[in-house]
């Protein structure tokens, strides 16, 4: 049928035409705003991180010591409530420079994020983060990193309470 | 065979892919749902019921979407329900068309897709913004791409592929489109060109990367006995699957998709395939990304983990090569107005296997194809297997 | 044909506010009493699993991103509707008839108490062409379609009143009602008006909460339970999203969805061959509405027989013995559940101080909500008829 068909519908419009206003609009600014209830697992983790330690569960049947943590083992389907610490160093499980921001557009000096994984967590178990006090192009995958925290008085409860993880 | 019906496809639909288009969601909607009606010689009086597929409400900027939709996809006093699942909405809406059918609760489904990213101003990657988590990666001002770049630059690593490699699906899908009427950015690029195009977030760069689109696609699904009455060639849905992942994205190897295997497993168990690559002949693996139509063909077990970049450089991938992969141009080509671009290819399927493709159609005679797609958090997988 | 049934509910009661949670936490509680109930591993019996809900409820775009892990759903295939928890349920049924899967999750959860601008977000669903410019709260389509409903019908406000004083009080005797309350018909009539004709008390408020449903096929459901509670028929339908263009005082939704329940069920005379119903009250209006639009009542006859007490717990026609949402609360896409949730116990037996007495077949439906006209109905039986 495809072949058959010789139009397909669809008035396409140059971005220009819109950005002038050239074509009719409907413009509105959702108002949407949430405060979600962190939880029993992630309130811990938070107000740990106020204190500049990394906070983990870990499950009584598979083992696994789980960060980010959680109050139950999505593989074992139990609930956990064994709290450990685990160390703010790790390794790069892999890496990117980010050129562009959140809303498209472009940075000059990129973002550089990784997912690492933590000292003390069991294999795998990463976090998102960014990676600091180093040029982009010499970052390597297993590198050592460890976290550089903000000041305990700018400390909010917040993943951000980390600024980045630096090389060491 | 499986279920208590066997399941036609028996028309499909598609509108043009843009970065703008004039029409409303609605509009899409009624245009790509008319077209499939017409192509299977129905009305909406034959339709008994309706799947719709739409992705995040962000992009339209409304609300509960499917809801307002309803008129447009022909659901007005019908049973009309929405799914969603990211990335993977539009193969999944036309595995629910599937379950209305195959149920016996309906002869008839029609499946539609629609995506008007544009209405989501200036940029529709706002919209990404809200898809992470609040507690760990909003705060640092997370995008769609930079955690792509993660999977992408993992995937390379474990398996020592060389960014040339991957550049290749993107010259490759680009010009595919080419002969695609509806296609976005159908062109003629080198290897070159993709590695000199601006980096995004190492190591994507903009040729590695689908555009934003508006669009949407319909289907016509019919039971056994009433799709023989409406066509001479019906394309059968001989297997569906779908899987997820853990939300904890950052707890697992991104390296392999393994969702996308289990998803393609139930999907092939259902279809009685054993050896895929050999016994499918097309097939349509979710390309917002270049490295992704890789990544996707390992997961869909048509080649080894980490063989999917030779396969291509080989040839095997082009249309008229042993397994051609995105022959429709792919999102990479044709444009990516999400649950619209999922959909198409599934439309895309059903053409090659009737051999109606024109332009693109795959030498060999087809009997066998599968659409895939992924979403979410890196974390889903929808699949469809059509056989003629 | 395959057999329906529900072999598992989990439920954790509602509230108007649960600060000491996370959705996911709440959720995990839900899934983890369902299988309970239903005896099953979810890491091994279940088939497919279904989460219902809409992205500007939970705030995240995409909110099944974030489901899978604490339903037991990790690898598993899980997907969303983005409907009420009863088309959830409708969608389960056809799964289970494909003869594919044999053990269906259905998950639909409110932490409404997490938005800040709920009304806000209800205004977001509206035309963002015709409609939304207009401004105003949402809620005035409620008093819209009141109107002319209690126009066409010739139902009064008072009678609208007694479905409100009924549910709260029903609630009373609901450990998992976030809203019971001993109320008079003045208290409800003398609240400030809201949306004419609604008065505030004539509106559900908000509450946090989950329920998980297990439905199982015949014989895996035989296996499992020995109160399986049959989904005899299952209907969903939508009238226009335009508003313009809707029947305004009946809810045709309800209707067309009736009677592919019905239909499926062998149901042709409902008054006589359902014992009790559970049906959508977001407003009290719509109670009375869509008692009619089910035909368990004639046309204009609902706020009649509310007012006689037919309706009441101890009546001919029970109606919302659980509550309702006026009573439960209103958590968005969670109601067509708690509708169901409340007429398996009944049919389980399980009802505690509600429970009713030799109640064989049961209806269960809901209503999207402001601004939608879709609608679900559900027929269950304590047999396979
Ligand atoms: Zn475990």
């Amino acid at each position: 049928m495809s072949a058959k068909i010789k139009k397909y519908a669809g008035h396409p419009l140059k971005s220009a035409e819109i950005r002038e206003g050239k074509v009719p609009t409907a413009r509105w600014r959702p108002k949407a705003k949430y405060m979600w209830s962190a939880g029993v697992a992630m309130s811990r983790f938070l107000n740990e991180l106020k204190n500049g330690r990394i906070i983990a569960t870990r499950c009584n049947k598979c083992g696994r010591i789980m960060v980010p943590p959680r109050v139950f083992c999505e593989q074992c389907f139990k609930p956990t409530d064994n709290w450990t610490y685990v160390k703010d160093t790790g390794t790069i499980n892999t890496y990117s420079a980010s050129f562009i921001a959140g809303d498209a557009s472009r940075i000059k000096e990129p973002i550089i994020v990784a997912i690492i994984d933590l000292d003390g967590a069991s294999p795998g178990m990463g976090i998102q983060h960014k990676i600091g006090e180093i040029n982009w192009k010499e970052v390597k995958f297993d590198m050592k990193v460890k976290a550089v925290w903000k000041p305990p008085e700018e400390r909010k409860g917040a993943i951000t309470d980390i600024k980045y993880f630096k090389p060491v | 065979m499986f279920g208590k019906k066997r399941v036609a496809i028996v028309g499909a639909g598609l509108t043009l892919f843009r970065r703008n288009l004039k029409e409303t969601g609605k509009e899409l909607c009624y245009e790509a749902t008319k077209m499939a009606l017409d192509s299977a010689g129905l009305t909406l009086k034959d339709i008994d019921s309706v799947a719709f597929g739409s992705a995040p409400d962000a992009f339209d900027g409304i609300h509960m979407k499917g809801e307002n939709m309803i008129d447009s996809a022909g659901g007005w006093r019908k049973p009309f329900s929405r799914v969603f699942v990211g990335g993977g909405t539009g193969v999944f809406t036309a595995n629910a068309g599937w379950w209305h059918v195959a149920s016996g609760l309906f002869d008839t489904c029609l499946v539609v897709a629609e995506e008007k990213m544009s209405s989501c101003y200036p940029h529709p990657a706002h919209a990404f913004t809200t898809i992470f988590d609040p507690i760990m990666s909003r705060p640092l001002g997370t995008t769609l791409i930079w955690i792509f770049a993660l999977e992408m630059h993992r995937y390379m690593h474990r398996h020592g592929i060389k960014k040339e490699q991957i550049a290749l699906v993107s010259v490759k899908n680009k010009k595919n489109a080419l002969d695609h009427p509806c296609a976005q950015l159908g062109a003629n690029i080198t290897v070159e060109d993709v590695l000199n195009s601006e980096i995004m977030c190492w190591p994507v760069q903009r040729l590695d990367i689908s555009p934003t689109s508006d669009g949407a696609a319909a289907l016509v699904l019919a039971s056994e006995d009433v799709a023989k009455k409406i066509t001479d060639n019906p394309v059968w849905i001989d297997g569906v699957g779908w899987c997820i992942d853990s939300t904890y994205w950052t707890n697992r190897d991104l390296y392999y998709p393994d969702y996308v295997e289990y998803a393609a497993r139930m999907a092939y168990r259902m279809a009685g395939i054993k050896n895929p690559p050999k016994e499918i002949d097309v097939a349509e693996p979710y390309d917002p990304f270049d490295y992704k139509e890789l990544h996707h063909m390992e997961g869909l077990l048509l080649c080894k983990k980490g063989e999917a970049p030779k396969l291509t450089e080989e040839g095997v991938t082009q249309r008229d090569g042993d397994l051609p992969i995105n022959p429709s141009g792919g999102l990479l080509g044709v444009g990516n107005p999400i649950a619209a671009a999922g959909l198409m290819k599934v439309c895309e399927i059903f053409w090659q296997l009737r051999g109606e493709a024109g332009k693109r159609q795959v030498p060999g005679d087809p009997r066998t194809g599968v659409a895939q797609a992924w979403g979410d958090l890196m974390q889903y997988g929808s699949v469809i297997v059509l056989r003629r | 044909m395959e057999d329906v049934a529900i072999v598992g509910v989990g439920c954790t009661g509602f509230r108007p506010i649960t600060p000491e949670f996370s959705y996911k936490e709440i959720m995990f509680e839900a899934a983890t009493r369902a299988y309970a109930d239903a005896n099953v591993n979810p890491r091994k019996d279940i088939d497919a699993f279904i989460t219902c809900g809409e992205d500007y409820w939970d705030g995240h775009s995409i909110f099944d991103e974030f489901v899978p892990d604490q339903l037991g759903a990790v690898l598993k295939p899980l997907f969303t509707v983005s409907a009420d928890g009863l088309i959830g349920l409708a969608t389960a049924y056809m799964l289970i008839r494909t003869g594919q899967f044999n053990t269906v999750m259905v998950e639909a959860h409110s932490k409404a108490s997490d938005i800040l601008t709920f009304t806000d977000i209800v205004a977001f669903g509206l035309d963002p062409i015709f409609n939304r410019p207009l401004g105003g709260h949402p809620y005035y389509i409620a008093g819209l379609e009141m109107t002319r409903f209690l126009h066409e019908t010739g139902t009064t406000k008072e009678q609208c009143a007694h479905v409100v004083v009924k549910n709260r009080k029903n609630a009373l005797a609901n450990a998992c009602a976030a809203y019971g309350a001993d109320l008079t018909l003045e208290d409800v009539l003398q609240s400030e008006p809201m949306f004419y004709p609604l008065n505030r008390l004539d509106t559900s408020p908000l509450a946090d909460g989950c329920i998980v449903l297990v439905l199982a096929s015949n014989h895996v459901a035989k296996k499992l339970t020995d109160t399986p509670v049959w989904v005899r028929g299952v209907g969903w339908n939508s009238d226009t999203s335009w508003l313009e263009s809707r029947e305004w005082g009946r809810a045709i939704y309800a209707e067309l969805a009736a009677n592919m329940a019905y239909k499926m069920a062998g149901i042709k005379n409902p008054p006589k061959e359902i014992q009790f119903a559970e049906v959508d009250d977001l407003f009290s209006y719509k109670e009375l509405q869509h008692l009619e639009a089910l035909k368990l009542c004639g046309r204009g006859e609902a706020g009649k027989l509310t007012e006689e007490g037919i309706t009441q717990r101890d009546g001919q026609m029970p109606v919302n013995v659980s509550g309702g949402a006026l009573g439960m609360g209103y958590a968005p896409e969670v109601l067509g559940l708690q509708r169901v949730l409340e007429a398996a116990l009944q049919l389980r037996g399980q009802a505690g101080r509600r429970q009713l007495c030799d109640v064989e077949t049961g209806l269960a439906q809901s209503w999207r909500g402001i601004p939608t006209a879709t609608g679900a109905v559900a027929v269950l039986s304590r047999e396979v008829k």
